[in-house]
């Protein structure tokens, strides 16, 4: 097993993966294996036997998950299972947290994600995040969008930034509201254009994958319907990993759908197959609204 | 509480409101009187202040007929040269005479000539040189009085007796004739912003000590606020949290309480005795105030950056951005309207630290305006520290009026900071 650890000198090998279910696995939450599809042939990211920690907690463990091209995985599960920090190894944002250690095998295009050799700068650009609270700079709604480009070098010329802007924002449906104020600030826009505003900005340095953590969770049902059509539009030309609280979202929007608990990941499946016929009794209980 | 009634719930809460009503007053009561204290405090020091050193603005002139008179001056012609060796000291003297022919004596004379400021001969030397034409010729000018004269005068306003201090019976009575005839007035006194120190109080003034302030300021705000900035980047943006920075933050913060004459003793040590700069100078000054605005600037810079909403560094970080463009685009931009509102109190609170500069020689009798920071020179505060010593009774009001100046400088800097915090700080 290739591992990687983060800032962790005194690491040592962790155990293998019989031991460490023996060990740290509840009996009570009888997972033994992830049930269902976990893997899939095109495969655009693929983690295996990913296990992270904060500090001595261990919040995932032993997670393997492939993403395949223009899919929409969605990670469901009641709060504190480890989707968000599952998702967020995928572009490295653990690596600001302190203590964090990430271990196991991730890659993108077969190109590992974690390593001595990797840059994060081109990896970022390349695996675009869009967060829980909207957060866009405060700063104007153009500067908002350019700002990848600008920093990555991708569009110089004043005109070819105007054109990445423009392209950014209609596909992020933002367009026709903000057309004549963009030079007024970000922040100075709803719940929602915020949110859609900090698409446009991811999806403005052309990213092969983008990750979403709860996009729609500080918005209203009809700024969220607008996103989850905008997931769906956007499914054409990138890879989606999209982890929320609601399961008619992960219905609406996902192929398919990862259920994690307690740190370990129950069951991948097709959506449809998740939500109508779960293998796993977990996923069952917490569908059903039993727990969560 | 299931076994208590609605009715009896009700009748306990309304037993207690009363005294609930009473405390809260008090609570509200016990802030209000902290704030009256507070301001009657100001109140007192300002009007304590401003009554005795409103006077040191106004200065008393003398007028004089005075006759150029080339035998008196002992000079032909005019020009660099003479103008250096005129007697102007004699024609002063004439005048006086001329104007109290009664005087006689050696004595009395000599009381007699100290009547105007020991000033007078360098403003006729001045009158000479921008009209030379008046050589020889008899016109009347206005001579600073001397500084008892002024103090006496300044005091007749309040009662007819006056204030005499020093000035002898005789003196009274030759300002009182003068005053009379209308040879007397208060002007504005301007000496008092052109002038360097001087040990004659109608002399001097606090422009050498102004400047020498703004001087130490700048090289304390050159240095203080990069480093203070970029230390307080490191700490919060790159340092790991551990033993290592938990020391480094104690030791900052034990560096902000440390009294100011140690960093005094420091500098006098380790710039002048181990690097052999000037003493008394700016630079000195700076560097010592730079070691102790530090820790303020510091510290308040880092309580900037926290105040920045982790949310924008995710975003910054998300799109790729590296660390120190998060810092310069996102985090900074942000945190700036706190790390210069930091810094301006930091200045504030150098502007008027005197104790470390006296170690470094600042406290030195110096006339001459500075012209770098390299030059002799004194600050504001100490120039205070200086005056409030002199046993010159005019020196009182002049120490005052520093202070009122002083204490205008401080009044503009924090309210700069303040208005500048409210300007630029967001919300979000």
């Amino acid at each position: 097993m290739n591992t990687m650890t983060l800032d962790a000198p005194g690491y040592s090998e962790p155990a293998s993966p019989q031991t460490l279910e023996k060990e740290t696995v509840d009996t009570r939450t009888k997972v033994r294996e992830t049930v269902g599809t976990p893997f899939c042939d095109n495969a655009k990211l693929k983690m295996r036997n990913v296990n992270v920690f904060y500090n001595e907690t261990q919040a995932i463990h032993n997670v393997s998950l492939d993403i395949g091209r223009n899919e929409v995985v969605a990670m469901i599960g009641p709060s504190g299972c480890g989707k968000s920090t599952f998702l967020r190894c995928l572009n490295r944002m653990n690596d600001t947290i302190e203590g964090c250690r990430v271990e196991g095998d991730l890659t993108l295009d077969d190109e590992p994600i974690y390593g001595p050799k990797v840059d994060v700068v081109p990896l970022r650009a390349r695996v675009g995040m869009v967060f829980q609270k909207p957060n866009p700079f405060p700063k104007t709604i153009y500067e908002n969008v350019a700002y990848g480009p600008k920093i990555h070098g991708i569009g110089s010329r004043r005109a070819e930034l105007d054109e990445i802007v423009e392209n950014s924002l209609r596909r992020a449906g933002l367009w026709n509201e903000v057309k004549d104020r963009l030079d007024k600030p970000g922040t100075g826009l709803s719940g929602g254009q915020q949110q859609r505003l900090c698409i446009a900005r991811a999806i403005a340095v052309s990213p092969e994958v983008i990750l979403m953590d709860e996009p729609c969770s500080a918005l209203d049902p009809i700024a969220t319907a607008r996103i989850e059509e905008l997931i769906d539009e956007l499914r054409k030309n990138y890879t989606i990993a999209i982890v929320t609280h609601s399961m008619q979202q992960a219905a609406r929007v996902s192929q398919r759908t990862a259920y994690f608990h307690l740190g370990h990941l129950v069951e991948v499946n097709d959506t449809e197959t998740v939500f109508t016929n779960p293998e796993h009794e977990l996923t069952e209980a917490y569908i059903t609204g039993r727990f969560g | 509480m299931s076994d208590l009634t609605q009715a009896q719930v009700r009748e306990r809460i309304a037993r207690r409101l009363a005294s609930r009503h009473r405390k809260e007053k008090l609570f509200r009561g016990l802030g209000i009187a902290s704030i009256a204290f507070g301001v009657m405090a100001v109140l007192l020091l300002f009007s304590d202040i401003i009554s005795k050193g409103s006077g040191a603005f106004v200065q008393t002139d003398v007028q004089l007929q005075v006759t150029y008179d080339p035998a008196l001056l002992g000079i032909d012609e005019v020009n660099a040269e003479t103008l250096i060796w005129a007697n102007f000291t004699a024609v002063i003297r004439e005048a006086l005479r001329a104007r109290f022919p009664e005087v006689s004596g050696r004595s009395e004379k000599r009381e007699l000539y100290s009547l105007v400021s020991s000033g007078a001969p360098f403003t006729l030397r001045e009158r000479l040189q921008a009209n030379p034409q008046l050589l020889g010729k008899t016109e009347k000018v206005w001579f600073a009085a001397d500084d008892d004269v002024d103090t006496f005068v300044k005091s007749l306003d309040d009662s007819a007796e006056g204030f005499r201090g020093r000035t002898s019976e005789q003196m009274a009575a030759w300002v009182q004739s003068l005053r009379a005839s209308g040879e007397l007035k208060k002007r504005f006194n301007t000496t008092f912003f052109t002038n360097g120190d001087s040990r004659e109080p109608e002399q001097a003034g606090i422009r050498a000590a102004l400047v020498g302030s703004l001087l130490t300021l700048m090289v304390t705000l050159a240095l203080s606020f990069p480093i203070g900035v970029a230390a307080a980047i490191y700490l919060e943006e790159y340092a790991p949290k551990n033993r290592w920075t938990d020391l480094i933050e104690v030791n900052i913060n034990n560096l902000a309480a440390v009294p100011s004459i140690v960093f005094g003793l420091l500098g006098l040590a380790i710039f002048i005795n181990f690097f052999e700069l000037p003493r008394s100078a700016p630079l000195v000054g700076g560097l010592v105030l730079t070691l102790m605005t530090l820790p303020t600037i510091i510290i308040s810079s880092r309580a900037a950056l926290k105040s920045v909403p982790p949310s924008i560094r995710e975003a910054a970080m998300g799109m790729g951005a590296s660390r120190m463009q998060v810092v310069l685009h996102h985090v900074l931009p942000l945190a700036m309207p706190g790390m210069l509102t930091g810094a301006i109190i930091g200045m504030a609170q150098a502007l008027g630290e005197t104790a470390p500069l006296l170690m470094i020689g600042m406290v030195a009798f110096i006339v001459d305006v500075p012209s770098g920071i390299t030059d002799p020179a004194t600050v504001l505060p100490v120039q205070i520290f200086l005056w409030a010593d002199s046993p010159e009774r005019a020196f009182v009001e002049r120490t005052s009026a520093a202070i009122m100046v002083l204490l205008s400088f401080l009044i503009v800097m924090n309210t700069s900071a303040v208005l500048l915090r409210k300007k630029l700080e967001r919300r979000w």
